[in-house]
């Protein structure tokens, strides 16, 4: 799962290494425009749909917490 | 009846404008129904979109003007700051003075609140017939370098004669408010509070890169986008309850169309298929505010409300922060067409 996450990452954003353990909200590496493009990435990647509620920029600040989002939807 | 500019603009075209990649544009382009819409000329106001379609109903004799009791304008972008809209719009044609003339200072949640209005003003006695006009401009208030507000902004008007039936039909409805959250959308000078000098004018840059002066609207895109999901589901749960209506049962749920993202989570959570959703007006026309509501109805059933009846769940959310939905059965319309000004 994490690889097929860091590679939508890098589709989106190409200029950053997201395998790095850094906080990509506080980096500058996503902003609200970049979220809305990875969270369409990830429900059609993974066949789900990310609740609005949980978008929030905190949940998307590294690969964990990705992970543990689609967690939510039953992905492993 | 619902009233375009014909006047198109295409995102592609645009995307120069903002700082985006041309890659990451066409990724949003696909997410968040960044395409064509429909801005007016320079110059043209509310009152002249009205005017033009009014203009259209009472020369194919599908408006009487002196059946008309009242008139309500639900706009953010009001010709003068005074008089009422309203009131130049009943001067033009020359309509009867016994009759109540409002502006309502309404955006997305606008065509709710302006049929709720309208519902109020029919108790009385004396008025029959209400003419409903939605309508706005904003497009002249957003900055063309602010990606957060202007692929997707939109202008448009639209009518709606609201009048008393011999049935009973039930018409199930709710509003909420949040002045906390005011600053979330708004055009910060020109008003009465800051009214417009050369500091208001100047273009300034904002932490992501867009310029915008503060004589022009500002939305914090983040906030609206919580607020929405936040509070719009458990409104419409709620309404669906006293309505002791279950969701299949509702033919159709026209949304205000912010942007087709927001919709579709929208759509998901709610457990409602995209198609009992449209979300086809804010990639086509752009978000034109309380007129999304009456394009969506217009664009997609046309002629069907003619002939047919269909019950709705309508739910507008933005400006104030407001909130507001409505079930309602709607058919057997008199007209009901989509003209381009």
């Amino acid at each position: 799962m994490k690889e097929r996450i860091i590679k939508i990452l890098t589709d989106i954003r190409p200029e950053f290494d997201f395998t790095k353990k850094i906080n990509f909200i506080e980096n500058g590496m996503l902003d609200s425009f970049d979220i809305v493009s990875l969270v369409t990435a990830l429900d059609e990647e993974f066949s789900i749909s990310i609740d609005g509620m949980d978008i929030l920029p905190g949940n998307f600040s590294s690969i964990d917490k990705i992970g543990e989002l689609l967690n939510k939807k039953g992905i492993r | 009846m619902t009233i375009l500019p014909k006047n198109e603009v295409n995102f592609e075209e645009e995307m120069g404008n903002y700082n985006f990649s041309a890659a990451k544009s066409l990724k949003l382009k696909n997410a968040m129904g960044y395409n064509t819409r429909r801005i007016v000329e320079e110059g043209i106001c509310v009152s002249d979109l009205c005017i033009d379609g009014l203009e259209y109903l009472f020369q194919k004799r599908l408006l009487v003007k002196e059946e008309i009791d009242a008139l309500i304008l639900v706009t953010q972008s009001a010709d003068y700051i005074m008089p009422p809209t309203s009131n130049i719009i009943q001067g033009h044609f020359d309509l009867k003075q016994d009759m109540i003339c409002m502006d309502i200072n309404q955006g997305c949640a606008g065509f709710i609140i302006g049929l709720l209005q309208a519902f109020m003003l029919l108790e009385q006695e004396e008025i029959k017939k209400v003419v409903l006009l939605n309508a706005d401009v904003l497009s002249r208030k957003v900055s063309k370098r602010d990606r957060n507000s202007n692929p997707l902004i939109g202008d448009g008007a639209s009518i709606t004669i609201v009048e008393k039936i011999n049935e009973s039909k039930k018409i199930y409805a709710n509003v909420k408010m949040d002045g906390t959250g005011a600053s979330a959308l708004m055009i910060p000078a020109g008003g009465f509070k800051l009214p417009s000098n050369s500091e208001t004018s100047k273009m300034l840059e904002d932490i992501a890169g867009n310029f915008r002066s503060l004589e022009n609207l500002v939305m914090k895109g983040d906030e609206v986008f919580n607020f929405v999901q936040r509070e719009v589901p458990p409104m419409i749960e709620m309404l669906l309850q006293k309505a002791n209506l279950k969701k299949e049962e509702i033919q159709y749920y026209m949304f205000h169309q912010p942007n087709k993202f927001m919709l579709n989570k929208l759509a998901d959570k709610l457990e409602v298929s995209r198609e009992k959703m449209p979300s086809n007006i804010v990639e086509k026309f752009g978000n034109s505010s309380g007129v999304s509501i009456p394009t969506a109805i217009v664009s997609n059933l046309n002629g069907n409300l003619i002939k047919e009846n269909y019950l709705m769940c309508l739910a507008g959310f933005g400006v104030g922060l407001t909130w507001a939905s409505m079930i309602i059965e709607i058919g057997n319309l008199t007209f009901c067409e989509l003209k381009e000004f």
